[in-house]
């Protein structure tokens, strides 16, 4: 099964990847005030 | 009608490749649908293919499935990738000419499957059948996709990042990825390639690709639609918006792994199956999460959902989600899957999750987006959206109902053993009697392909009476820059 010396470290790598872009989500505030991010779609529009 | 990019009160969104995609994929719908009806008719009456190589199941399978995932799913996500991204960052498609790029060299791959498939030039990878030079032409298309869409969520004019990008965001570069290392291949002339990849390995990055394909293109994708077109169509928020992120980081977390379940009780190792499983279950709760949060959005206004087909369509695909989301797991648990494995009970399940699921979502999504990309405040005919809506259902029930049954009573015709160790029942018995539920699923099926029918007459119908019209981008509040 050498394959899953492929897909096993890729499957890490993705896994670090997706912690690293929700580090910077946080750091940049993307999750503050979310609440109100759900309505703001309603309201202004195209 | 090529939007400008500066920052003003004149620009508009580009809605025109939006327009383009949208119509293609209601065309590419009933073309792929008529294949799904006219491969379930020859399996009830083989003779059917006419004896002619072309039109024989084993090269009209492969063109409906692709035709249904990436012709018309492919389609309605560009579609509404391209308006969600543009609404949400309040700003025009970044690249200029390059979202036309996209929709001619999607269209190009889409042209060379009609082509290639029903001729047997196949590399006989399930859902990745097309050939090495087609596979480069999607990978091609792929990456400006990519450019086109991360480049509108860079250039957006509001700081938050909606959370239907995340999953079309996701979605992008999963099946870049997917597609990538599956794809792999050795080409010996123009239309035929080896895997890269030999035996029981190339099974396990089959599945790999197989599974994430749906759990990234079919599942993360369609959730991005479902989190702005339900909040839309319903005019209320989505019910949770924080369980939203929640759904999103959890989905793509725990994703990866489920494709072994795919591969039980073969030459894959015992532990690598089980992980798959295990994978398999932990899935059902970020699903059940979104599944909830999106109908609850409903929550306190039930009343619309009499009222207006449109969110019934939607409403609906995520009790479909729901279902087939509970019943993936389950028949991922391997003493299950030792009775669903190779039946028509898999055959169910995935029309389930897309007729119910991806359809209807679809379906619903593109019922809100037309009359608004030709003017109109509302399709041309709301009864035919509620004709369509009933068929669709009614043909989803009896196609999924039929593969049930179906799939149990083959499963359990085949382990059946008499006491003297001998199988109780010779295949062909299992085929025979399976054949009036085969008469069910093709009456279901052509069901589904008349609503469809329906929705493309209505589609041409509300785009003759319509007036294109630029779409000015308002400008931002300050609150949200």
């Amino acid at each position: 099964m050498d394959i899953l010396f492929l897909l096993v470290p890729l499957s890490v790598v993705l896994v670090f990847a997706v912690i690293a872009v929700f580090w910077w989500a946080l750091q940049r505030g993307q999750f503050d005030n979310i609440e109100r991010e759900g309505e703001r779609i309603l309201r202004n529009d195209g | 009608m090529s939007a400008t990019t500066q920052a003003g009160t004149n620009a508009v969104y580009n809605d025109s490749v939006v327009r383009w995609f949208a119509v293609a994929s209601v065309v590419y719908g009933v073309v792929g649908m008529l294949v799904g009806v006219i491969i379930a008719a020859q399996l009830t009456w083989p003779e059917l293919n006419m004896g002619i190589e072309w039109l024989t199941y084993g090269r009209l399978r492969p063109l409906h499935t692709n035709a249904v995932i990436f012709a018309f799913g492919g389609s309605v996500l560009f579609a509404t990738s391209y308006y969600v991204v543009q609404r949400t960052c309040q700003t025009t498609l970044f690249g200029g000419k390059l979202a036309w790029f996209t929709f001619i060299g999607w269209n190009l791959a889409l042209i060379a499957a009609v082509i290639t498939l029903p001729l047997g030039i196949s590399s006989g990878k399930e859902y990745a059948e097309l050939e090495w030079p087609i596979d480069i032409l999607i990978a091609v298309t792929w990456v400006a996709y990519a450019i086109v869409f991360f480049g509108t969520v860079g250039t957006r004019k509001v700081k938050h990042i909606y959370v239907a990008n995340w999953f079309f965001g996701a979605f992008i570069i999963a099946v870049a990825l997917l597609h990538i290392v599956n794809s792999a291949a050795i080409p010996v002339n123009l239309t035929k390639s080896y895997s890269a990849y030999a035996g029981v390995q190339d099974a396990m990055v089959q599945w790999w690709y197989g599974h994430n394909a749906v759990g990234f293109f079919l599942t993360a994708a369609f959730l991005g639609m479902m989190y702005y077109f339900i909040p839309k169509q319903a005019e209320r928020p989505v019910y949770s918006y924080r369980l939203s992120i929640v759904h999103f980081w959890a989905l793509i977390f725990t994703y990866m792994w489920a494709g072994p379940h795919h591969l039980h009780y073969t030459a894959l190792p015992d532990w690598t199956q089980s992980v798959g499983m295990v994978f398999s279950l932990i899935l059902l709760a970020p699903s059940w999460g979104g599944m909830i949060n999106g109908i609850m959005t409903l929550s306190g206004a039930w009343h619309k959902l009499r009222d207006d087909p449109i969110l019934r369509f939607l409403i609906v695909s995520l009790s479909f989600y729901g279902m087939s989301t509970f019943e993936g797991p389950m028949m991922s648990i391997k003493t299950v899957n030792a009775l669903s494995h190779y039946t028509d009970w898999t055959v169910g399940h995935v029309h389930s999750g897309a007729l119910g699921w991806v359809g209807l979502v679809s379906m619903g999504s593109l019922y809100y987006l037309i009359p608004r990309l030709f003017g109109q405040k509302k399709m041309y005919s709301v009864p035919a959206i509620e004709l369509h809506f009933w068929t669709a259902t009614i043909g989803i029930v009896l196609y999924i109902a039929a593969m049930w049954i179906a799939g149990v009573m083959q499963g359990l015709m085949w382990r059946s053993i008499n006491p003297d160790g001998s199988l109780t029942y010779t295949f062909v018995e299992s085929v025979k009697a399976t054949f009036p539920f085969y008469v069910i699923r093709l009456l279901g099926g052509a069901l589904y392909l008349f609503g469809m029918v329906v929705m493309l007459w209505n589609v041409v119908m509300t785009a003759r009476q319509g007036r294109i019209e630029p779409v000015r981008i308002p400008a931002v509040n300050p609150a949200h820059a």
